[in-house]
């Protein structure tokens, strides 16, 4: 069927959760353009329905045949409105015809947005008065399951829940019973007397699986009351109900464009079926989060009490939405295994807010053992379930950052098992685990973390040591945000909930800083400079640079000649624009520094070293230097910086060396010049870099910057003091 | 071979405990062991006054002797009382009773076949502050032949803290601590009780296995612990690992010949250092060496037997002298607790 139909717009009034059935909604619920049957005919049909007083059979009467018609081409076009459908099922429920038009009613009865909760509560009256045929009452039933999300007051229907309780006892309707008892338990429907009927039942029925769904159920609320355990093999618990108007439901759905409401899920048995048969002890099987059980294992007395007027909390089971949890956060149970709050975002945003030690104690219990017993390479065992493992440590490296705060078992495992660690298996899981270790003394640390890390890295290829540079950012990056939210809390509540000082905080970042860049300008000599690395080593850097300003933390540490000098000397346009950038970064956070110590010269605790000023001034003397006073070679006085001797210079018989590193004849940058020059002299061929001098060199610096070189332009324009506009600078503003 | 071998060694090595500077961390610092790495200590107190408590049935420490227990360590258990026992027992009743009867549900609290028994174990503790242990019990109802009702123990397991101040000092009163866990029994029963404990109360069960280093020290320790009767050689299996079969030696020693080799090792008073230990074994290696030509010490310790009991590396475990139950509990919840830690 064509959908092309124009659809009037679906009108406000008629939404789930609104039982209005006006007459309004009707009409403009109900009204195809190319169907014939429109609002007025199936007002006649309802009225034609109602109206019939003895039973009428079907056959050779054509006023009920057309009506019948009638309803059901609605119905199926598009959906029946809230006060037709409930009529309908009266229709359908009283009696008044034959089977046959009863079964074709009850199968038309699809909704064009809710089932209303007063219908079905009169259908369940007309069902114990027992007018209609048991094969129309089986159908209803499967209606009702078939229906069950579309009800949109179902309070009214808990309260039947003994009616549909007593229909148990009728072998055939109990499938369909328990099923819709199964929809409808919650856990003040729990009671002894139903629990002992409903073992009397499998008593007399034996294993029925629908049967068993319900008691698990039961369990499931109250485990005092009853124990059961599902087998394995099951799968389907209930027969299929939905089949007979799935189709025409899903078709009526996409012509009026309605999202489905949500439908309730089987909450039984295992949600993740393990892949292979492990220990009963295995902690790495997430159980689903459900309630405490231990609230209900109270004395016997209390037990009963408590059931006939139920507890005000909430059950996990029930939990789906964030809007429930806001809702019933002050009532809320926790989970009886802690571990399920992993993969509980919910439970996650839950515990973030509770403040009990006792959350955490058995989350980190139970972590411990976990990671331990679990971890592929310390126990030879455990290699078969590799998979199961990395996605274990996911699951955990996830919780921690949807926690933002590393876990502390998680963090022992760390210490205890890299040095066992091969640096392969499991490396990214691994390594994003450790960007989560918590601030700690780093001198503590050490000999944990950075050893074995550090011996892995320099045995290890180049990716694997771009990996650990990025992870060791994030662990800064970590540690710095942590430090901004402390500060924020402190600012707050005027309480510091730490007593580590500032200093003490200072002396940690520091040390993984250095401990960083040794690592890097040994790495850069083992990868001889290999642009992918310096690449990992100054994004490390531009993370670094910043932390005054960024992260309020008084620190600021330089990069090692090992690693500035390569980047300095890179033949990669893109590591010597990143290096301007982060040289520009120090400078401003000198700046600021500066100005904040001139301000308040008496309060400031921590001021930066005259040693750092010096080695920025001796970099960035270097950097202006070569790149744009060219005079490379001549000044630079750190150790491993590049100074060489005359003679030496003019054995190379490279004529004007000094120029060799400024921005026209800079290895990353000749290309650009090249570039330029061929768009500057289109016929001249010779590519005289001489050219670029005077006015032009302007004209080329701009052409850089047009090119993305963003970094150098910061760099120039903030280091570097341009008198005139010669190519002659002054880098007087360099010293601060 | 172990692999957890190394890491121990290197652990041992940096030997300096974290001490609780945490932070960014989640969770109290209550729940930081102050003995991070979970390594042997270099040292240990020798066996305290070896008789067990005064309050103890002695027809329940009689039961727990000569059986072999399979050892595990427990992480505290969530929410346990010793008020609750009775309801527990009839929860665990009908638990394994469903569990043994997949699909069928079981009411609570009605007569089954199968029965569990709580109860508590008086006199195995160390100190005080040890909680008390919990002795549990299936009991199977059988019909004899003359048609009366007997019931029948099919499995027994039990909870024990003997001396674990470590533990104790830094855990809630929520949590319940008794670390070691001793089984005894069809593997699928501890399964099912098992997964109920870890169910009901948050807790972790593993094995809890022996490695050669402390196997060492229980050879020595035993060994210094005086038994007036029913003295059995002190021996020691070693395991090679050879393909395509394994080897095993077996090394029987007179008890008196070990105990006098051992009262000329141990000289510290009070306690029992790591070099004692080394030099015990070393010489009972060199000893061998002299007579078979095998470096021991290249083999792997699997399994020690004295008069006081006999452990293997697997985690089993018999105690046949009752006077020394709490010497030897007390060395083992030590093993648990640095599992869990």
């Amino acid at each position: 069927m064509r959908a092309a139909a124009p659809r009037p717009p679906a009108p406000d009034g008629v939404r789930r959760g609104q039982s209005a059935c006006s007459d309004d909604s009707l009409a403009q619920t109900a009204a195809p353009a190319q169907a014939p049957p429109g609002p007025e005919e199936l007002r006649q049909a309802l009225r034609y329905l109602q109206g019939v007083q003895d039973r009428v059979p079907l056959r050779r009467n054509r006023a009920l045949q057309k009506h019948l018609a009638t309803a059901e081409s609605v119905a199926l076009q598009s959906g029946l409105p809230p006060d037709a459908l409930g009529q309908l099922l009266n229709v359908a429920l009283s009696g008044k015809h034959a089977d046959a038009v009863n079964t074709r009613l009850l199968k038309c009865l699809i909704p064009a947005s809710v089932v209303p909760g007063c219908s079905v509560v009169s259908a369940v009256s007309w069902l114990c008065v027992g007018k209609c045929s048991s094969s129309t009452e089986l159908l209803f039933l499967r209606w009702l399951i078939a229906m069950f999300d579309f009800i949109d007051h179902k309070e009214q229907l808990y309260a039947l829940y003994g009616f549909f309780f007593f229909f148990l006892q009728d072998e055939k309707l109990c499938p369909y019973i328990c099923h819709i008892l199964y929809l409808l338990t919650r856990r003040e429907s729990v009671k002894p007397f139903r629990v002992r009927k409903l073992l009397d039942l499998q008593a007399k029925m034996g294993m029925q699986p629908h049967l068993q769904a319900l008691l698990s159920l039961y369990k499931l609320f109250y485990p005092a009351l009853v124990s059961i355990t599902l087998p394995a093999k099951m799968k389907t618990y209930f027969k299929n109900s939905e089949s007979l108007w799935k189709a025409a439901i899903n078709g009526v759905r996409q012509r009026n464009q309605r999202t489905s409401p949500v439908s309730q899920q089987l909450i039984l048995g295992p949600t993740r079926l393990q892949s292979r048969k492990r220990k009963w002890n295995t902690p790495l099987i997430l159980p689903a989060s459900s309630s405490s059980t231990s609230n209900t294992t109270v004395s016997k007395e209390v037990s009963h009490v408590d059931i006939f007027s139920p507890t005000e909390s909430f059950p996990l089971e029930k939990l789906c939405t964030f809007s429930q949890l806001l809702q019933n956060i002050h009532c809320l149970e926790f989970p009886s295994r802690m571990s399920s709050v992993l993969r509980n975002p919910l439970l996650l945003h839950y515990i973030n807010c509770i403040k009990d030690e006792s959350i955490y104690l058995r989350l980190n219990y139970w972590m411990g053992q976990a990671l331990q017993e679990e971890c592929i390479w310390c126990k030879v065992d455990n290699q078969l379930y590799e998979e199961d493992f990395k996605d274990f440590l996911d699951t955990v490296y996830k919780a921690e950052c949807f926690l933002q705060e590393g876990i502390s078992s998680c963090e022992e495992f760390l210490y205890k098992s890299l040095p066992l660690w091969d640096g392969s298996c499991c490396r990214l899981q691994v390594l994003r685990l450790v960007s989560w270790i918590p601030l700690n003394s780093f001198s503590e640390v050490k000999p944990y973390l950075c050893e074995p890390l550090a011996q892995l890295f320099f045995t290890s290829s180049l990716y694997f040591k771009c990996s650990v540079l990025e992870s060791l950012k994030e662990l800064l990056q970590n540690w710095l945000n942590w430090h901004v939210m402390q500060l924020d809390m402190e600012s707050n509540s005027e309480i510091s909930p730490l007593n580590t000082t500032l200093s003490g905080l200072v002396n940690c970042v520091a040390e993984l800083i250095h401990f960083v860049g040794q690592l890097c300008a040994v790495a850069l000599r083992l990868e001889s400079n290999a642009t992918f690395l310096l690449h990992f080593i100054l994004d490390f850097y531009e993370t670094v640079c910043d932390i005054y300003l960024k992260y309020n933390l008084p620190l600021l540490v330089l990069p090692p000649a090992g690693v500035f000098y390569p980047a300095l000397l890179s033949m990669d346009s893109i590591i010597l624009n990143q290096l301007c950038y982060i040289i520009y970064r120090y400078r401003t956070n000198l700046v600021a520094a500066k100005e904040s110590e001139l301000v308040k010269k008496a309060i400031l605790q921590f001021k930066f070293s005259s040693q750092t000023y010096q080695e920025y001034n001796q970099y960035i003397m270097v950097m202006v230097g070569c790149l744009w006073t060219s005079s490379a070679f001549q000044k630079d006085i750190h150790p491993q910086g590049i100074c060489l001797d005359t003679e030496v210079l003019e054995k190379t018989r490279v004529q004007e060396f000094r120029n060799s590193f400024n921005i026209v004849y800079h290895p990353a940058l000749t290309g650009y010049a090249i570039l330029f020059l061929e768009q500057a002299w289109p016929h001249d061929k010779t590519l005289d870099f001489s050219l670029i001098k005077g006015k032009k060199w302007n004209w080329y610096l701009e052409y850089l910057y047009t090119q993305g070189l963003e970094g150098l332009k910061f760099f120039i324009e903030s280091s570097i003091n341009r008198v005139s506009q010669t190519s002659k600078a002054k880098k007087g503003s360099v010293h601060i | 071979m172990d692999a957890s071998e190394p890491g121990k060694a290197v652990a041992a090595e940096a030997g300096t405990h974290l001490a609780s500077t945490t932070t960014l961390s989640r969770g109290p610092a209550a729940g930081r062991s102050r003995l991070l790495f979970g390594h042997t200590p270099r040292r240990r107190a020798a066996p305290p006054s070896p008789a067990p408590q005064e309050n103890a049935d002695p027809q329940k420490m009689a039961f727990l002797l000569r059986k072999q227990w399979a050892l595990y360590s427990v992480t505290p258990l969530y929410k346990f009382s010793y008020a609750n026992m009775k309801e527990y027992s009839r929860h665990l009743s009908a638990f394994v009773a469903a569990e043994k009867q997949k699909g069928l549900a079981m009411v609570v609290g009605i007569d089954l076949s199968i029965k569990v028994i709580f109860s508590t174990l008086l006199g195995l503790k160390g100190t005080d502050r040890d909680q008390a242990a919990i002795l549990v019990q299936i009991a199977s109802k059988t019909q004899t032949t003359s048609g009366k009702e007997e019931e029948k123990v099919v499995w027994s397991g039990w909870f024990c803290c003997v001396f674990g101040d470590e533990l104790l000092e830094n855990v809630p009163e929520d949590f319940i601590c008794l670390p070691l866990f001793l089984a005894n029994g069809a593997e699928t029963y501890t399964a099912i009780i098992g997964t109920w404990f870890q169910k009901t109360f948050d807790c972790c069960f593993s094995r809890l296995a022996i490695s050669p280093l402390n196997l060492a020290w229980m050879a020595a320790m035993w060994t210094g612990y005086k038994v007036d009767s029913h003295a059995v050689a002190t021996e020691l299996i070693f395991s090679v690992p050879c393909i395509p079969q394994r080897l095993d030696i077996s090394y029987a020693i007179h008890p008196e010949d070990a105990q006098a080799l051992w009262d000329t090792v141990q000289n510290t008073q009070g306690e029992v250092t790591q070099e004692e230990v080394d030099l015990f074994m070393d010489c009972l290696y060199s000893h061998f060496h002299r007579h078979f030509k095998i470096h021991l010490s290249a083999t792997r310790l699997v399994k020690v037997s004295t008069s006081i009991a006999s452990v293997h590396s697997d985690g089993n475990l018999k105690i046949l002298q009752s006077k020394y139950l709490i010497g030897v509990l007390m060395l083992l919840t030590e093993l648990a607790i640095l599992q869990i830690q």
